[in-house]
């Protein structure tokens, strides 16, 4: 499409680069001139307390929502200032794991899995299916194929989404909350997956978690927000070990400290004691 | 005082805004030319969904008013010794009237608050979301055929309505009540013109089809995605398209039959 080449700025080592970025929900800044970059080839994790916006922040790399201010560059393109059908070419070399699954519920798990396949490629039936097939083994739920979403568990649902989000092998991969409910077992099989995904096939990858220990295990990189902010940022070893408090409680998983567990209110005095703002 | 001002004025820009937005997204949804490979299964399945699933309860009511009518129009009719003329009165009265808007409100009720369900829940648990992500419009994937089908199956219904009403007003008025059959046929054919009652009563219906069918596809794509978002959302569109119905009838009728 010649309308994007002309919008496409100087190739880099980042997959996404996040400048200067500020998101209001409202009168709430959700993010504060907020600079993440996202490399190329490597697994990128989000991390931080939940409600601070790591949905949001995967949304706006999708070009879901739109920044108030700053720029969202996605392999050389601003999101921001796509037009409908440059953006939904951009989007055609990403893959996105929603936090919900989100798999359609009028189709099949397969036809969820080749949903993907169908829209952006003119391959054969039987390419297809040996493709979803591949991915739904890399799941585990080959077996599973004939089954609509509504006759799964929840962990199941979440991996066949998984299945469908890498189903075109995309250049960019965004999982949220990709080992929220699997069991041990299957969570190890996702967390191997996304690391063999993206050192196999070269993608780029960004997991949004809580778990700290897998996320560790298979970050390259690590950033935490928290209140609209990168509190910290580095590799897993130095996130892990970093001296910044607001960053060591987190990763800790200590309840009291800098970080605010609480959603912001007003003092539990005010609310118990006066009662009377409700 | 200036702040009921205000307030009306607000409500009165966010329904500008509203219309708008449908606008938006009617525009959006029937843009570009669709895809013939992947559209036409898509559209045969929601014409099975919206049309074919609307059979029953189009037939079944077609079948009741047009045996009420023919009661009811036996009596009057009797009293004036013209009951041969109750073929034409029946015929008429759904053709121009009955058969269009009766269809069209139990069109709202049956597939339009479907259509609005079905797609509310798409965007509360993000499959339009996702699909969005996987690069897929959702106002031509999902919106799109719904409309067509709307479109489509609305005039079609309202036809299979009228023609049903008729027959249950043969057999009332003729087999039960002993009209004669001969004269309730060739005064129906008398009577009904081609352009002034047919194609008149079918333009009504495809107007509602498209107002019913927006209404109902732009609710549930614009719903406020949470359960009471899409119960909201599912009766501001039986609401809504009953009441644009019946405005609409009054508005087509007098540019058709009125002094206009
Ligand atoms: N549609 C919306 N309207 C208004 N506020 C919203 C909306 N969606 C999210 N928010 C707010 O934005 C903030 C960030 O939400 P987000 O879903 O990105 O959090 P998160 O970091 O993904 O949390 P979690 O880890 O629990 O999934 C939340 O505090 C929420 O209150
Ligand atoms: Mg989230």
């Amino acid at each position: 499409m010649t309308s994007i080449t002309s919008t496409r700025l100087q190739p880099a080592a980042n997959y996404v680069e996040i400048r200067d970025m500020t998101f209001m929900r409202g009168e709430r800044a959700i993010f504060k001139n907020v600079n993440i970059d996202i490399p190329k080839g490597k697994v990128t994790a989000i991390m931080g307390p939940s409600g601070t916006g790591k949905t949001t922040l995967l949304r706006l790399i999708g070009g879901q929502l739109k920044p108030d201010q700053g720029r969202i560059v996605v392999d050389g393109h601003n999101v921001p200032e796509l037009g409908r059908s440059d953006l939904f070419e951009v989007r055609s070399k990403m893959g996105m794991l929603f936090q919900s699954g989100a798999l359609f519920t009028d189709l099949s798990v397969y036809e969820n899995v080749a949903f993907p396949l169908r829209v952006h490629t003119d391959l054969p039936e039987d390419m297809i299916r040996d493709i979803v097939l591949m991915k739904l083994q890399a799941v585990g739920l080959r077996g599973a194929k004939h089954l609509m979403p509504s006759e799964l568990s929840g962990g199941m649902a979440r991996r066949a989404a998984l299945a469908r989000a890498i189903a075109l092998d995309p250049d960019l991969v965004m999982y949220d909350e990709p080992f929220a409910g699997q069991d041990p077992m299957a969570m190890g099989v996702v967390v191997q997956l996304i690391r063999l995904l993206n050192d196999a096939l070269g993608h780029t990858s960004i997991v949004v978690s809580h778990d700290v220990q897998e996320t560790a295990s298979i970050a390259d990189y690590i950033y935490v927000v928290s209140g609209g902010e990168v509190i910290g940022q580095g590799t897993a070893d130095e996130v892990l070990n970093s001296d910044l408090p607001r960053v060591r409680q987190f990763m800790q998983g200590l309840p009291d400290g800098p970080v605010p567990f609480h959603f912001p209110a007003p003092s539990l005095e005010d609310d118990f004691l006066r009662g009377s703002s409700l | 005082m200036i702040e009921r001002i205000a307030a009306l004025g607000r409500s009165g820009l966010d329904i500008l805004e509203a219309m708008g937005r449908s606008g938006m997204v009617l525009f959006h949804a029937l843009w570009a030319w669709p895809n013939v490979r992947t559209s036409f299964p898509l559209l045969v399945k929601q014409i099975y969904a919206v049309g074919v699933l609307s059979m029953v309860i189009i037939v079944v009511s077609g079948l009741f008013i047009g045996m009420v009518l023919a009661l009811q129009g036996y009596n009057i009719l009797n009293r004036y010794g013209s009951e041969q003329a109750l073929g034409q009165m029946v015929a008429l009265t759904l053709l121009r009237e009955l058969g269009p808007v009766v269809t069209a409100l139990l069109f709202a009720g049956r597939a339009g608050s479907a259509l609005t369900a079905e797609i509310g829940l798409m965007k509360t648990t993000e499959q339009l979301a996702s699909m969005e992500m996987i690069g897929v419009d959702p106002l031509r994937r999902i919106v799109s055929p719904r409309f067509w089908a709307g479109f489509i199956c609305m005039p079609t219904l309202a036809l299979i309505f009228s023609s049903v009403g008729v027959l249950g007003a043969y057999a009332v008025g003729v087999l039960w009540l002993g009209v004669d059959g001969g004269s309730f046929w060739s005064n129906m054919q008398g009577s009904v013109e081609w352009g002034e009652d047919v194609m008149n009563g079918f333009i009504k219906s495809v107007v509602f089809g498209v107002v019913v069918t927006w209404i109902a596809v732009f609710q549930g794509y614009d719903t406020v995605p949470t359960s009471e978002g899409i119960s909201r959302s599912t009766t501001r569109t039986v609401v809504y398209a009953s009441l644009a119905v019946l405005g609409l009838d009054f508005i087509l009728t007098a540019v058709m039959f009125g002094e206009l």
